[in-house]
């Protein structure tokens, strides 16, 4: 549902529920999704319905996803690293908190 | 990064108000911070203007490329910038406040003697059925798509909605040879003649030339449906097609990406839970935190710049943020009030340059009502998924406001905290009850505004204070 114009500039590996991916460094998680051909991230709390980035600016928190095992992160304000595990989550997820020093 | 405890201004926000009011403080000597979510300066508007993979500069435009002098002049100014922050409190504390906020995981609390916020604008709800489908996503977040990493939609594109913004989406993508099958614009037949009185400003306006040139490039780009009175997304697991009525008829397209737009509204989640009094502005269908000339809010000390005070526009709220900075610099004793005019007429000529036009954009541009006030199992809330007729249901049952409502419905309650669904719902209540929006109210928000983890307020250092007030509740029982 997107490409990517010719000038993105280098990338970085990482996994997307598994799957290896070269996202573009300096782009946000939720970006990276939509690069990836990603439409939902997670399924809702409630009723268990398909969500994707709606917002893209952080107000929404459609795009939560778990991030190297830290679940209900806002895809669109973190951006990508080398060897960032990607995973979409389902339902409610229990809060974790990050090791110190590490988002 | 290792913030400062204290300093005498804290920035909310580093969009085009918030760079502006922060270069003002600091260059005055104050030792300033600017907190922001995102990583790098420029806010919504000039977002990614330091990094995007954009580099031929007309695809997004001579307004855009503006923000490069701004971010220069806030990085020479000697103010320090905390990117990717989240302020989730602002209290008051003996000598100013207390900045409860998280960065990279953990929070802290900044003690500062002066308060800028400069949250800035979000897009209107557009709650129409099958709005939360994946595939599906407001026009706004796809111009962030292309500002930040140059992506551009491809496959079956819609754009649906009204206002500038969506025609510079739409001439936007089109420049960098984006699809888009149609444009379906929900501009209600016949608003001219509201906006009619208002258009001897716009033509005298900066808005003028520009919106005339991206109407031109929009209608070059695409099929152009007007008066859409009707909307729906349909799919199962994600988008597949969109159903609109227009002109009486009926049609439906096969479609890979709708982009919704009608409008932006202030970003006031952080100015009502402090406590700022804030109004219903009946010609922009938003509340708006009340203000003065500089931007002094109710609460002391607590000053509110750029579209975070109602919606004028980037160049508008670059203006309102240099008020907002002078203003605080005389406040903290630093400039006379002489010295503040003198250095404030400019900026004021400048805003008044800017603000021209905008009620004629106002009027032409009112979403219908059709797109505001949803019906039946529309759903209102996105994260607690509850519907409008739960709303009106619970209207029924005596609920008076929006408040009341949270208890029944949990509607306003999820994380997002009422920013998709705040102004659905006192409308919805509004027609329901027949009473004034700004009688029905909004949402009465409180701290944490954005969610944070138990761990990172129980990792929060003690003071005195709140031990000795944990002492005294275990004494009173």
């Amino acid at each position: 549902m997107f490409k990517r114009l010719p000038e993105a500039g280098p990338t970085v590996p990482v996994t997307i529920d598994g799957r290896q991916f070269a996202a573009r460094a300096g782009d946000s998680v939720a970006a990276t999704l939509f690069a990836a051909g990603v439409k939902a991230c997670r399924t809702t709390p409630v009723s268990g319905a398909a969500r994707g980035p709606f917002c893209m600016m952080g107000v929404c928190f459609d795009c939560l996803v778990t991030i190297d095992g830290r679940p209900n992160q806002q895809g669109c304000l973190v951006p990508v690293r080398e060897g960032m595990r990607i995973e979409s989550q389902s339902g409610a997820r229990i809060a974790v908190d990050a090791p110190p020093g590490q988002p | 990064m290792n913030i400062a405890s204290s300093c005498d201004v804290a920035v909310v926000g580093a969009g085009a108000a918030g760079l502006a009011a922060a270069a003002e403080c600091a260059r005055r000597g104050l030792s300033t911070v600017v907190f922001d979510e995102q990583q790098a300066a420029g806010g919504q508007i000039y977002r990614a203007i330091t990094a995007t993979p954009l580099k031929d500069r007309t695809v997004l435009g001579a307004d855009y490329w503006h923000g490069e002098g701004l971010v220069g002049e806030f990085a020479r100014a000697g103010a320090t910038h905390v990117p990717g922050a989240t302020v989730w409190a602002v209290t008051r504390s003996d000598d100013g406040f207390e900045i409860g906020v998280s960065h990279d995981g953990v929070a802290q609390l900044v003690q500062a003697k002066q308060v800028i916020l400069a949250t800035g604008a979000l897009e209107r709800p557009f709650p129409i059925p099958g709005w939360t489908l994946p595939g599906v996503m407001t026009a706004g977040a796809a111009q962030l798509l292309l500002k930040t990493s140059g992506l551009v939609p491809e496959g079956r594109v819609v754009l649906a909605g009204t206002g500038p913004l969506l025609y510079l989406v739409a001439a936007q993508l089109a420049r960098v040879g984006g699809r888009i099958d149609c444009l379906l614009d929900t501009t209600p037949r016949g608003q001219w003649r509201s906006a009619a009185p208002y258009a001897v400003d716009f033509l005298r306006s900066p808005y003028l030339a520009k919106g005339l040139s991206i109407l031109r490039d929009a209608r070059r780009a695409t099929r152009l449906v007007g008066g859409v009175q009707q909307l729906e997304a349909l799919g199962g697991d994600s988008l597949q097609r969109v159903r609109f009525v227009a002109g009486g008829r009926s049609e439906e397209l096969p479609v890979d990406l709708l982009l919704l737009h009608q409008g932006v509204v202030p970003n006031i989640n952080l100015s009502n839970a402090i406590g700022c009094a804030q109004r219903w502005d009946e010609a922009q269908l938003a509340f708006v935190p009340v203000v003065d000339r500089w931007g002094a809010s109710s609460v002391a000390g607590v000053t509110i710049a750029g579209d975070g005070a109602g919606i004028a526009g980037a160049r508008a709220a670059e203006a309102r943020g240099r008020l907002a900075g002078l203003h605080t610099v005389h406040m903290l004793g630093r400039l006379d009030a002489a010295a503040r005019d003198r250095a404030a007429a400019p900026v004021r000529t400048e805003l008044a340059r800017f603000t021209r036009g905008r009620a004629f954009v106002d009027a032409m541009y009112r979403p219908a009502e059709a797109f505001r006030i949803p019906a039946g199992e529309t759903i209102v809330c996105r994260c607690e998924e509850v519907t409008a007729q739960q709303v009106i249901d619970t209207v029924k049952l005596g609920c008076t406001g929006p408040n009341q409502m949270k208890s029944f419905l949990r509607c306003g309650m999820g994380p997002c905290q009422g920013r998709l669904c705040g102004l659905t719902v006192t409308e919805l209540i509004a027609r329901e009850r027949q009473a004034p929006p700004g009688e029905v109210g909004h949402y009465r928000l409180r701290f944490p505004v954005k969610p944070i983890t138990l761990g990172e307020l129980a990792a929060l250092p003690e003071t005195d204070e709140g031990i000795k007030a944990v002492v005294r509740i275990g004494k009173a029982h």
